[in-house]
């Protein structure tokens, strides 16, 4: 079998005490989408926050395509060609979509200036992509629908060409339609190649979306399962009780 | 459907979604005032401005409205004004600087010290009074962005210690203007005046000093470089949300220390117009200079929240509170009712702020 696009090796953090992440390993492959699942609080956003840099390890180890990678902020992360979209978004209020398109790696001219009316055009493509009814490309992002934000999100994550996408929650404040649109979009970046850690709450929705669920509580992994050997209610015991279903 | 590798926006664009509703901008003229507002929080002060500008003419005539007097009140608040602008670069990442007039005067009294007792050339003397205001600024960048400690505590902090240090240092003593003009006439460079279009006597016209032309230069200046470049850009998303500003990749560790430290340059600067402004290097002067640039700051409209605001406005606000100043002295008025109007403007300030943020809601 090829190398992993991403292998994250027995990786633990503590805070104050707390495992928040206790001993956890999961693989991803090119063309994967792994959706990660469990109750509030198990650990799930803590171990994908530490492969996207915004948390550090205390133990264990990360390997992209094979080599040790070394991921202490999200601009490191970001040179692994990983992209975040956060549950939080992590939109920067008060600028416009191409201003937060853009955070942290600015188009500039030959100045070293900003180049708005490059990022700008970039922003109106990218969004006509995803969202073509997204028409407030001046507006502070303060000023747009949850579902608005969150394609300003998405469109940042995928814009940059990234290898490995962590999407956190993506569909939580969207309608019916968007939240198509972004079931299609993951189908499309498969075929490009990706690989995609998923999370959400929405085991049928998982279920429909990953190739493979891992099951996390209380910090710790229960068990990772190809969707097609696994149901519902399998998950749903996983997720509650902590253990994998019996064999029937 | 085709599906070749860059062909993937047909697959997520539904047919029909090209002529979905759009919902065309029906606002009333209230939302459309509170939005440009937000897009241009600087028409606020600008308008203040006008106004009282307008307002004291009708009173004074031309007693006011005469390029000495108008030129006099730039002079005025050349000082404050300076220190505003590296001020409002603190409060738009959402912290405040209370050493700003320290840092000022004791970079002026290092200028002074240098050149005097120690004999130092006096271009080094200057640039030795730059680089402390730097480092100043940098060390409380460094305790804010690296030791997570909050800024007003810092800059209370360091306010102290520094004015402290002014005193010890220059054991209280002032260098006299005399012979400052005679020995290192540099020191007081800021302070040096031309005139555009006084009569042969040399008496009215527009009076301009170095200070006041230094200070348009840094308000354009960091306009400039807040609007075109990432710095800038990253300085508005720190003070906005530091959190997501990191998750996106900005170094908010470094805008933090840079923001600090070019704070600390300009305050030296600021010191420097200082000697200019009164002549001699006095340690007790520049005593209000904190309070007085965090009142131009507010009602230039910067939010105290961090995050929005135009640099313009606190230029603007140093020039409503000199308008106020000279205007109410030359109507003959008891200088408090400067400070009276001055509290009901900041209270104002704040208010249309609260006002403005609400367009987001």
């Amino acid at each position: 079998m090829a190398t992993p696009l991403v292998e994250l090796k027995d990786i633990s953090i503590s805070f104050g005490g707390v495992k928040a992440v206790d001993h956890v390993s999961l693989d991803l492959h090119a063309g994967e989408v792994v959706g990660l699942l469990g109750h509030n609080g198990a650990g799930k956003s803590t171990l994908i926050k530490i492969l996207s840099g915004a948390y550090q390890k205390d133990s264990g180890e990360i390997l992209i395509e094979g080599k040790p990678a070394d991921i202490r902020s999200p601009r490191d992360a970001r040179r692994f060609n990983i992209e975040t979209i956060y549950q939080t978004l992590a939109l920067a209020d008060n600028l416009d979509a191409a201003s937060n398109l853009f955070l942290g790696r600015e188009l500039t001219n030959a100045l070293g200036f900003v180049d708005d009316g490059r990022m700008e055009a970039e922003t109106a493509k990218i969004m006509a992509r995803l969202n073509p009814n997204f028409k407030k490309l001046k507006e502070p992002v303060s000023a747009l629908s949850g579902g608005q934000r969150q394609s300003v999100a998405i469109a940042r994550a995928v814009y940059f060409n990234a290898k490995i996408l962590i999407m956190d929650e993506p569909t939580a404040a969207l309608g019916v339609h968007e939240t198509a649109m972004v079931a299609d979009l993951i189908q499309e970046l498969k075929k490009q190649g990706l690989g995609i850690f998923l999370i959400s709450h929405d085991t049928r929705e998982m279920l429909e979306l990953c190739d493979r669920v891992s099951v996390m509580k209380n910090g710790q992994l229960i068990g990772t399962e190809r969707v097609e050997d696994v149901t519902e209610d399998d998950i749903l015991s996983m997720i509650i009780m902590g253990k994998k279903p019996e064999a029937a | 459907m085709s599906r070749n590798s860059d062909d993937f926006e047909a697959a997520i664009k539904p047919p029909t979604a090209d002529t979905v509703a759009e919902f065309a901008e029906r606002k009333g003229a209230i939302a459309r005032l509170q939005h440009a507002l937000h897009v241009n929080p600087a028409l606020v002060p600008l308008f203040v401005l006008l106004v009282s500008i307008v307002l004291f003419t009708l009173l004074l005539g031309s007693r006011f409205l005469s390029p000495f007097a108008l030129t006099l009140i730039l002079q005025q608040v050349q000082i404050v004004g300076i220190v505003a602008a590296a001020q409002s670069l603190v409060i738009l990442t959402a912290g405040i600087d209370l050493s700003v007039g320290a840092i000022a005067v004791l970079s002026s009294v290092i200028m002074g010290q240098f050149t005097f007792r120690y004999g130092v050339p006096v271009e080094i003397a200057v640039a030795i009074g730059l680089a402390f205001g730097t480092l100043i600024g940098s060390i409380n960048g460094w305790l804010v962005a690296v030791m997570k400690l909050p800024p007003f505590i810092v800059t209370l902090g360091m306010w102290q210690i520094v004015l402290a240090a002014n005193f010890l240092y220059s054991a209280n003593e002032t260098i006299r203007s005399q012979e400052i003009e005679e020995n290192a006439p540099l020191l007081q460079f800021l302070g040096s005046t031309f005139k555009v279009g006084a009569d042969e006597t040399g008496r009215g016209g527009a009076t301009f000093t170095y200070g006041v032309i230094a200070m348009v230069l840094i308000f354009a200046f960091l306009a400039y470089a807040l609007k075109h470049t990432a710095w800038g850009r990253h300085i508005y998303a720190v003070g906005d949300d530091p959190d997501a500003a990191q998750l996106s990749g900005v170094n908010v560790k470094f805008t933090l220390i840079s923001v600090y430290a070019v704070t600390g340059f300009i305050c030296a600067i600021a010191g420097w117009a200082l000697i200019g402004r009164i002549g001699s290097v006095s340690p007790t002067s520049g005593q209000l200079l904190n309070i007085e640039s965090i009142t131009a700051v507010v009602i230039g409209g910067i939010s105290l929240f961090g995050g929005r605001g135009s640099i313009m406005g606190p230029l603007f606000g140093a020039l409503i509170v000199g308008v106020f100043t000279l205007g109410l002295r030359l109507a003959g008025a008891d200088a408090q009712w400067t400070f009276l109007l001055i509290g009901a403007l900041i209270i104002g300030a704040v208010a249309v702020d609260q006002w403005i943020r609400k367009v987001s809601a």
